[in-house]
């Protein structure tokens, strides 16, 4: 339990408590979309979505949302990450380990260059 | 602070939590942990999402936004396996898409200006960072770190904040009161004992917005220089005790109340006491007495709490809303707040709306509005398109104002002096279908039931004024009586020991000024022109619309109609008890009142 024991603390508690409110306002934000299928899973979905969400934490992303959905339909790809950025066009992403979710969190998400390296065709 | 992927909120509406949705939230807390998720979703509290009624127990999921319904708990297990596991909604139990409206609080209208209302429903009360993320504790923290007492009871004072009890007294003069006061210890009082029948605002405020509140009364405490606080709630309010506690609970861990707040060397901690929920305690003397453990009543003043109160000790005694109107005074600026409402009275009220308007709850507005702006613009006007006849301002102890006052500015004076009162911001709208003797009836039924009984002008003159209304009612009205209701309307006013007593006579005396016609239609004409006292309406089978269907007799529960088949029947008016059944019952309107 965070004890505040000044105004900076005050004001350090509100930036964070901002944030978590503001996950719940979803308009205006990068969206990324993991597939979470019986077969997403299997191939190792949940490692990837735990790494993701690790990188939001940490780098304090309040403008992005992570979403699971069900088998995304792309076959023999899975874990499927679909980054979907404000008014563009839905990016996936397929095979992808943990260490890859984190490149594609820094180049794509924060910076906004696709790692061509890892798309597929969806 | 952890980031989670997924929020649920679990609907913790007094009737949910009825149908067991602590049980939920129980169990669903335990599924997400046995399934590791207790670390990417997060489970929270929430005011009402879909209608409690039909759809409770209920949680919203986002940021899907899905919204399950009529859970129990064995439907929590295959909800968090297919939505948190396997990412897919489950239709069964989600709700079809609707507009989901809160009947107490709904969206505001363009007229209104929410500032005392404007976190309710966007928070989850009991969590006090949801409070900290819209910039709670802010104020609290400048007046601490940057203000001396005196600054911050001056800007109480330039920002001419007046009590939202209903006197309308300066709050910042009654703050240095009790500040100049040269005893020691000093007590910060909050009213809520909210009694108005009809009126929520101060409840709504509690159980969605609390630390607004405390902040307030923190913030006040600093200024008269007290360190002990007590909320007076009454124990019908059961949510808004808990949600209190819970809410002064997690200030006092977070720092925010206790020893040495935010490192100022200030101390302030507050405490809730419940009331039986009499109306009476509501009066600040009562009230007092209450906390100290004695039965309610009032007593004489002076002196006035600030000077003797708590233990006969100075103390501040605000309410509910005028607290939390504190920190958005300070938080904003005097500028932004000044701007708003009319010359006297700034900012913005909370009113109950009630009655025969199309749009009835919580509104808030700024002073100065006009009665019909607020019936017909943000009420919507009468219902089923009927015509305006009265609006009663203030609760049981305000007047009822007529067609012709409906364009006075709402604010403390005007209604002052057109015969009624702000009040705690009660707002009762009636039709023509209203009969303003009945509802003097109504009102003094109230106030002779809820006087104390300590001073004989409230006590006796109540039961008196009541009998007499009774009476007219009843048909048995005579010469003289509309003198004594003026007469002794004066005296109880007049002698009254306090505000209920000196207020009880307000709806008598408001429908005798604006009304005088109903009264003496009733008395010298044994007529009720709006057709609702039972003694003198009687009902009558028209000749020419009976077809002798037989269905009003059929119905009749005393067998007062007779008549053949096909024959226009007949009501004996000696076996009538007037119950109104034929009336509602027949198809050809051939029944008529009179």
């Amino acid at each position: 339990m965070p004890t505040i024991k000044s105004i900076d603390d005050l004001k350090r508690l509100r930036e964070e408590a901002q944030k978590v409110k503001e996950l719940r306002d979803q308009t205006g934000k990068t969206q990324i979309v993991i597939g979470m299928g019986t077969v997403g899973i299997a191939a190792g979905a949940r490692d990837t979505l735990k790494a993701i969400l690790t990188f939001i934490e940490e780098q304090h992303l309040p403008d992005v949302i992570l979403r699971q959905t069900g088998n995304i339909g792309v076959g023999g790809q899975d874990p499927v990450v679909q980054v979907i950025l404000p008014g563009a066009e839905t990016v996936t992403y397929g095979k992808v380990t943990p260490n890859m979710a984190v490149k594609i969190m820094q180049e794509h998400v924060v910076k906004g260059n696709i790692v061509q390296d890892f798309r597929i065709e969806a | 602070m952890a980031y989670y992927r997924s929020t649920v909120l679990v609907s913790m509406d007094p009737v949910c939590i009825d149908k067991g949705a602590l049980e939920i939230k129980q169990q669903l807390i335990k599924e997400l942990a046995l399934l590791n998720l207790s670390e990417e979703v997060q489970v929270l509290d929430s005011p009402r999402i879909g209608d409690p009624e039909t759809d409770g127990p209920d949680i919203l999921v986002y940021p899907e936004a899905s919204h399950y319904i009529q859970l129990t708990t064995s439907t929590v297990g295959p909800i968090v396996m297919e939505h948190f596991v396997k990412g897919r909604e489950l239709q069964q139990y989600k709700a079809q898409m609707r507009d989901v409206t809160d009947e107490e609080l709904s969206e505001p209208k363009d007229k209104e200006i929410r500032i005392i209302l404007e976190n309710i429903g966007k928070i989850d009360p009991r969590n006090i960072e949801d409070y900290i993320a819209v910039d709670g504790y802010q104020a609290l923290a400048k007046v601490l770190g940057e203000m001396s007492p005196e600054e911050v009871i001056q800007t109480i004072l330039d920002s001419k904040l007046r009590g939202r009890g209903g006197a309308g007294f300066p709050t910042g003069l009654k703050w240095k009161f009790a500040r100049q006061a040269p005893d020691t210890p000093r007590y910060m009082v909050c009213n809520a004992d909210e009694g108005d029948p009809g009126a929520f605002m101060n409840r709504k405020v509690l159980e969605g917005d609390p630390h607004s509140v405390l902040e307030g009364m923190a913030i006040g405490a600093y200024a008269v220089g007290a360190n002990q606080g007590y909320v007076y709630c009454r124990a019908e309010y059961p949510i808004a005790v808990s949600t209190l506690n819970i809410a002064i609970e997690q200030a006092r861990e977070y720092g925010l109340l206790g020893k040495d707040i935010l490192g100022s060397g200030f101390d302030f901690d507050i405490e809730v006491r419940m009331g039986a929920g009499a109306f009476v305690c509501g009066e600040e003397t009562a009230l007092m007495a209450s906390i100290e453990g004695s039965r309610g009543e009032p007593r004489a003043r002076p002196p006035f709490p600030a000077s003797k109160g708590l233990w006969g000790k100075p103390t501040n005694i605000n309410n509910v809303e005028t607290y939390a109107n504190v920190p958005k005074i300070i938080h904003r600026g005097l500028e932004w707040y000044t701007s708003m409402g009319s010359e006297k009275s700034k900012g913005t009220k909370t009113f109950a709306l009630a009655g025969d308007v199309a749009h009835t709850g919580l509104i808030e507005i700024p002073f100065g509005m006009t009665l019909r702006e607020i019936i017909y613009d943000i009420g919507g006007g009468i219902k089923d398109g009927k015509g305006f006849k009265a609006v009663q301002t203030g609760g049981p102890m305000g007047g009822c104002l007529p067609v012709s006052d409906l364009d006075l500015p709402v604010d403390y004076e005007t209604l002052g002096a057109a015969g009624s009162i702000m009040g705690s911001g009660g707002m009762i709208v009636m039709d023509e279908g209203t009969c303003m003797v009945d509802i003097a009836r109504f009102f003094m039924e109230f106030t002779q039931d809820e006087s104390c009984g300590k001073c004989v002008p409230c006590r006796v003159g109540t039961r008196r004024l009541l009998e007499i209304l009774e009476k007219i009612c009843a048909g048995k009205g005579e010469e003289g009586d509309i003198e004594e209701l003026q007469e002794l309307s004066e005296q109880i006013k007049k002698n009254s020991l306090c505000g209920l007593g000196q207020g009880a006579p307000n709806p008598v005396v408001s429908t005798l000024n604006h009304f005088m016609d109903e009264y003496k239609a009733h008395i010298f004409e044994k007529r009720c022109p709006a057709k609702v006292c039972r003694a003198l309406i009687k009902y009558e089978i028209l000749d020419g619309p009976c077809t002798g269907c037989t269905v009003c007799a059929r119905n009749c529960p005393v067998s007062a109609i007779s008549g053949e088949r096909k024959q226009t029947h007949i009501i004996d008016q000696d076996l009538c008890i007037k119950c109104g059944i034929c009336y509602q019952s027949c198809k050809f309107d051939a029944i008529e009142v009179n």
